[in-house]
């Protein structure tokens, strides 16, 4: 097998792992809008990254980490109802990204590898990247499992029995921030949401506990990165987007399955 | 099951001291005093935006008051029935797990916990389709797999039909003989609470009057607030000097041990 395709396929594979349980806590807070704003801002840490001269990955991560603490903040500190505040931040963010990459005459980005993906030419180093950064979180979220599902059902009750509600609800969102950076060389900013949210919703329909439907959401992402990896190498089409179709048609065969 | 507390009943679970609340520089509540003795069942009545639920939001120290102070027994554990438990649907969440979100909880001890409330069926239901009645009562054994000091009930019979009502007063009540739990809480049933309780707190963003039930209920204050029916229904009650659990057996408001007692 050539390199590419193996380092794309190990990148491919260690994201849809973690991408399940995280992507089930986005379906159960309904934090999908969220995990869209702290993708498009990505590409402002992009950009960033260029005019600072520092790795794309760790300006990416930083700024996420960054754009994260910013909107817990506003949410607190003004009444602008969340949707609104996400609705604000995320095409400034990456309007902002794509207004001061157009500055940089001297650096030749690949726009479009940054928007959609650009998993055939992930370097060794990128892969690091990834498999470190999916097992840093899949660690993370196993470890924070009990209390993340504890504030998920009900905050009050997980306050009141004594659960740190701000400091979890603040690593569920950093934890989502360090996947966006990580899989924004896979399936590009524009589409890194529905790597999340598309095999947890496919799982939910058949699952009959939350882990469940976390364990089967990493199954069927797996799934999907092999069939959208398989299309792309016999049918040459795009990477990031045939992993995303492949997910979202077996979403919609999940609905083809008798519920149990 | 913990014992009773037996010299320590001078000690209370929590204390509230000229405890003032205010929203947008509105002031929802005024100069509060609140004392729960352990063992003992304090009831919150008042018109709908009287400040209950803030008030019970002020002890179980979700929001800090502008001015007053809110006194803890140290590490005291609170079991806390909230209003309502909405799970999004997405979640696949059973009874059991729900119940099993309390650290160190078995399905035994589960189990245990839903036949003392009497939920037992619901144990693997998901949590969504449970009805509210079940669904009170579920939220009630969780608050006991806690193994509360203090029992801290928003409205415990919200959306239970009426025999139902009366039946899980009659439960708290036995609760708090079991557990010798102190048990707070917010109601709006005049008449089926105070044959339950030992304390009435009477809210109306400041306390109109407080006491035991048959004071309470004679006191102008009390009259004003709820009208002449209120006190007419609160005064009949006390002349019926029983209460009925669901099987129709007598539960003597006095409780004297006898063959309707379901526990020790």
């Amino acid at each position: 097998m050539a390199d590419f395709l193996l380092y794309a396929l190990l990148a491919g594979l260690s994201l849809a792992v973690v991408a399940g349980p995280l992507g089930s806590f986005v379906v159960w807070r309904r934090m999908a809008y969220f995990g869209d704003t702290l993708s498009h801002a990505a590409l402002l840490g992009v950009a960033l990254g260029f005019v600072l001269d520092i790795s794309p990955a760790l300006a990416v991560t930083v700024g996420c980490l960054l754009l994260a603490i910013l909107l817990v903040t506003l949410q607190q500190r003004q009444p602008l109802a969340s949707d609104t505040l996400l609705g604000i931040l995320a095409p400034s963010t990456l309007s902002l990204g794509l207004v001061v990459l157009s500055f940089m005459h001297d650096v030749r980005i690949d726009l479009m590898g940054y928007l959609f993906g650009d998993l055939l030419a992930i370097s060794a180093t990128d892969l690091y990247w990834i498999v470190g950064g999916s097992v840093v979180v899949l660690g993370l979220l196993i470890a924070l499992w009990r209390p993340l599902l504890a504030i998920t059902v009900h905050e009050e009750l997980a306050r009141i029995e004594g659960l740190p509600v701000a400091g979890l609800r603040m690593a569920l969102m950093l934890l989502i921030a360090v996947v966006i950076a990580v899989a924004m060389k896979i399936v590009g900013v524009l589409l890194i949401t529905s790597l999340l949210i598309i095999p947890a919703a496919a799982a939910q329909r058949h699952a009959r506990s939350p882990e469940q439907m976390a364990l089967g959401a990493s199954v069927l992402g797996v799934i999907a990165v092999c069939a959208g990896l398989a299309l792309s190498w016999f049918k040459d089409t795009p990477a990031g987007p045939s992993i995303v179709v492949s997910a979202a048609v077996l979403f919609l065969l999940s609905f083809a399955l008798p519920k149990r | 099951m913990r014992g009773l507390p037996g010299g320590v009943m001078s000690e209370a679970l929590i204390r509230l001291d000229q405890v003032s609340v205010e929203f947008a520089g509105q002031r929802v509540l005024d100069n509060i005093h609140l004392c729960v003795q352990p063992g003992e069942i304090v009831t919150l009545i008042g018109p709908n935006g009287a400040g209950k639920t803030t008030l019970v939001r002020a002890v179980l120290g979700l929001l800090k008051p502008d001015s007053g102070s809110v006194w803890r027994k140290p590490r005291l554990r609170i079991g806390y029935m909230p209003q309502k438990l909405h799970v999004d649907p997405t979640l696949p969440l059973s009874v059991l797990r729900f119940l099993r979100l309390v650290p160190g909880v078995d399905r035994a001890r589960a189990l245990a916990a839903l036949e003392e409330v009497g939920a037992a069926q619901t144990i693997d239901s998901p949590i969504q389709t449970v009805s509210g009645g079940e669904m009170q009562r579920v939220l009630l054994a969780r608050a006991l797999l806690r193994e509360p000091e203090l029992l801290v009930l928003d409205e415990p019979v919200q959306g239970v039909d009426v025999a139902g009502q009366a039946e899980l007063y009659a439960l708290i009540t036995r609760l708090r003989e079991r557990h010798g739990c102190g048990v707070l809480m917010v109601s709006h049933d005049l008449h089926l609470v105070m044959s339950t309780t030992d304390q009435v707190v009477c809210l109306n963003r400041h306390v109109c009057c407080s006491g035991h039930p048959a004071q309470v209920s004679g006191d102008p204050a009390f009259v004003e607030l709820f009208g002449s029916h209120a006190q007419s229904l609160a005064i009949y009650h006390h002349h019926h000097d029983h209460a009925h659990d669901l099987h129709g057996g007598v539960v003597s408001d006095t409780h004297v041990h006898g063959d309707s007692c379901k526990h020790g």
